[in-house]
């Protein structure tokens, strides 16, 4: 259990008597990247929407590094150390990079309630070794983020996932909107936050990139896990198969 | 978003492409005006706008002239601070001139002498209750605690109930205009103490105004509240993702913009030295056009005091140069709206030029 950072056990959530998901069983380990695939609608994204908090769950267990977790809200979530990096971004086109990775919980140097002094040093000092940290190239930290490329948003969304002590970040597809170049931009960050064993769960439709980052692939079809398996046991064949439908029932993981 | 994503991570970094700061524009069209008041001068008048060409005045410049383009637009300019930090914020505020006339009223009615030429003040409100000749800050305190209250309403009804900033502040306008009136029966309220006259006179609006703009200039840089101000009015989605308290962020933003427009309350009717409650009619919107002419942006996240106050100075250029031209007053309404939508044509076709390049 020591080395578990993530553990679910018959998560469930129904909207109505719309079945999003049901007795979902899931474990993350330390340092291990586990890629989330399936059809639309199949409920990769409810799943980590009742892990994060951001929807309440039906039934099921949670339990969150080494602790069972009810956290009430997504920021209860992401103080715990859960950092998402949403479908949507969830930057401030208008502030710049720094002022981005600290949004919310801002580094202060004197409290004065809402009108506490920014340490806006700290913060500039910190947003560099987050983005060294995770290999992310941005030219310029006071650009604000409007006159940023669609790959360099991403990767400040990233690089705030990694500014903080983490302890579990969840990408929902975070380069379905990027060109080739931002693409591989991205997927090297993501290689970064594997050698520094960082855990993390990837949603991704992209079949290539979950076999070049992923340790491990889930496969969700019509709201159930039908496949746990090791990358070095599959193929892409064998995984459409599960995604599709044409292989049924519960493939475990062989050990 | 998707615009914006082209190809390349665009990791190249061009130091001549980083952007100028927006209040360096409007600085830029505040001394255009000037020189195009100063050249037309010259050549139609024979006079100069700016330098000093009476050789009984010391100087070089005409200091009455920059005295009075200043001084004209510091109590607009007052409320100009705080409408600037709502439009950032992604609200608008049109209660402001209307904050601006109730308090005017009510405020006066605490700051009022009891006698007036060995009689009884006339227009005392409180003369049988004994509430005359108070101190200074009591009026003062009256009138913040006005601010305070209409501005925890807008913000509270724009929090909470989800209406648009348009609609609750415009409310709020008519409502304070009402409450404005109805306070004297329509009556004007003077005579003030010599304590509430001082706040007013002489080029002490000109200190309040500069001093409250250098202070929320330093908040809006330097603290949480700004920070959120910016995050809030570029993506209210992001902003409540990250944790930030969206409901109790805007309810202060219109709190301090409520408590601004009845400082500059204080400031009018003490110069003026008497309450009307015809005050401040439309002043709502030439703060808003301060600010918009100072490179805020209505659709939130971008601006800054610096720039409400240079766009407040091309306002106070505006109006001098018109009359120092001895043109009608008419011209300078016709103007000024021009100027209004013109500056907010030149802002986004500037956004889209350094969306372009970058």
């Amino acid at each position: 259990m020591s080395d578990i950072v993530l553990k679910t056990e018959n998560l469930t959530k129904r909207y109505g008597g719309v079945h999003a998901l049901e007795g979902a069983n899931f474990e993350l380990r330390k340092g291990e990247h586990v890629a989330i695939m399936g059809d639309n609608g199949a409920g990769k994204s409810t799943f980590v929407r009742q892990i994060t908090a951001v929807e309440q769950r039906t039934s099921g267990k949670v339990w969150f590094d080494g602790k069972e977790v009810n956290f009430t809200g997504p920021i209860e979530a992401r103080t715990a150390g859960i950092e998402t990096v949403f479908q949507n971004l969830a930057l401030a086109d208008d502030l710049d990079v720094p002022s981005n990775l600290f949004l919310g919980r801002e580094k202060v140097l004197f409290n004065l309630g809402p009108f506490s002094i920014l340490d806006r040093k700290y913060m500039r000092k910190a947003t560099e070794a987050a983005l060294v940290r995770t290999a992310v190239k941005i030219p310029n930290l006071s650009n604000t983020i409007r006159h940023m490329s669609g790959g360099q948003r991403q990767c400040v969304a990233i690089a705030r996932t990694a500014t903080f002590a983490s302890k579990l970040i969840i990408m929902d597809e975070p380069t379905a909107a990027l060109g080739v170049q931002e693409t591989a931009q991205v997927e090297n960050i993501i290689r970064t936050l594997k050698d520094n064993g960082e855990p993390l769960i990837l949603i991704s439709h992209n079949m290539r990139q979950v076999f070049d980052l992923c340790d491990r692939i889930v496969v969700f079809r019509r709201g159930r896990i039908v496949a746990n398996l090791r990358k070095e046991n599959t193929d892409g064949q064998d995984i459409v198969s599960y995604i599709t439908g044409a292989k049924t029932g519960e493939a475990e993981l062989a050990a | 978003m998707a615009q914006t994503s082209h190809g390349v991570g665009g990791l190249t970094y061009d130091a001549k492409k980083r952007a100028w700061p927006a209040e360096f524009n409007v600085f830029l069209a505040l001394v255009i005006l000037v020189v195009i008041f100063e050249a037309i001068g010259r050549i139609f008048l024979g006079d100069s706008f700016l330098f000093n060409t009476r050789s009984d005045v010391s100087g070089i410049f005409n200091e009455a002239r920059l005295q009075i383009i200043i001084l004209q637009v510091s109590i607009v300019g007052i409320i100009a601070i705080g409408v600037t930090q709502v439009i950032i914020c992604g609200g608008i505020d049109l209660s402001s001139g209307s904050i601006v006339g109730a308090t005017a009223m009510i405020a006066m009615s605490f700051a009022q002498v009891a006698t007036v030429n060995g009689n009884p003040n006339p227009k005392a409100m409180f003369l049988a209750q004994g509430w005359t000749d108070l101190p200074v800050i009591v009026p003062v305190l009256v009138a913040i605690g006005c601010g305070l209250l209409a501005g925890l309403v807008n913000g509270s009804l724009i929090a909470y109930t989800r209406i648009p900033p348009f609609i609750a502040t415009l409310g709020m306008m008519v409502t304070a205009r009402g409450i404005a009136k109805w306070w004297s029966k329509g009556q004007p309220i003077s005579f003030p103490t010599d304590g509430f006259a001082a706040i007013g006179k002489g080029l002490m609006p000109v200190i309040i105004f500069l001093s409250l703009a250098i202070l929320f200039q330093l908040i809006m840089t330097y603290t949480r509240y700004g920070k959120h101000c910016y995050a809030i009015g570029s993506n209210e989605d992001a902003a409540r993702m990250s944790g930030i308290k969206i409901a109790n962020h805007k309810i202060l933003v219109y709190v301090i913009a409520g408590i601004l427009a009845s400082l500059a309350a204080v400031v009018l009717s003490s110069k003026n030295l008497t309450a009307q409650s015809g005050m401040g009619v439309m002043y709502e919107l030439d703060a808003i056009a301060m600010a918009v002419i100072g490179g805020v942006s209505l659709s939130g996240g971008r601006g800054s005091i610096v720039g409400t106050v240079i766009g407040s100075l091309i306002f106070g250029v505006i109006i001098s140069g018109f009359t120092f031209l001895r043109l009608d007053a008419y011209y300078q309404e016709m103007v000024k709206g021009v100027i209004i939508v013109g500056a907010v044509v030149l802002d986004q076709w500037r956004q889209r030029l350094r969306a372009l390049r970058a």
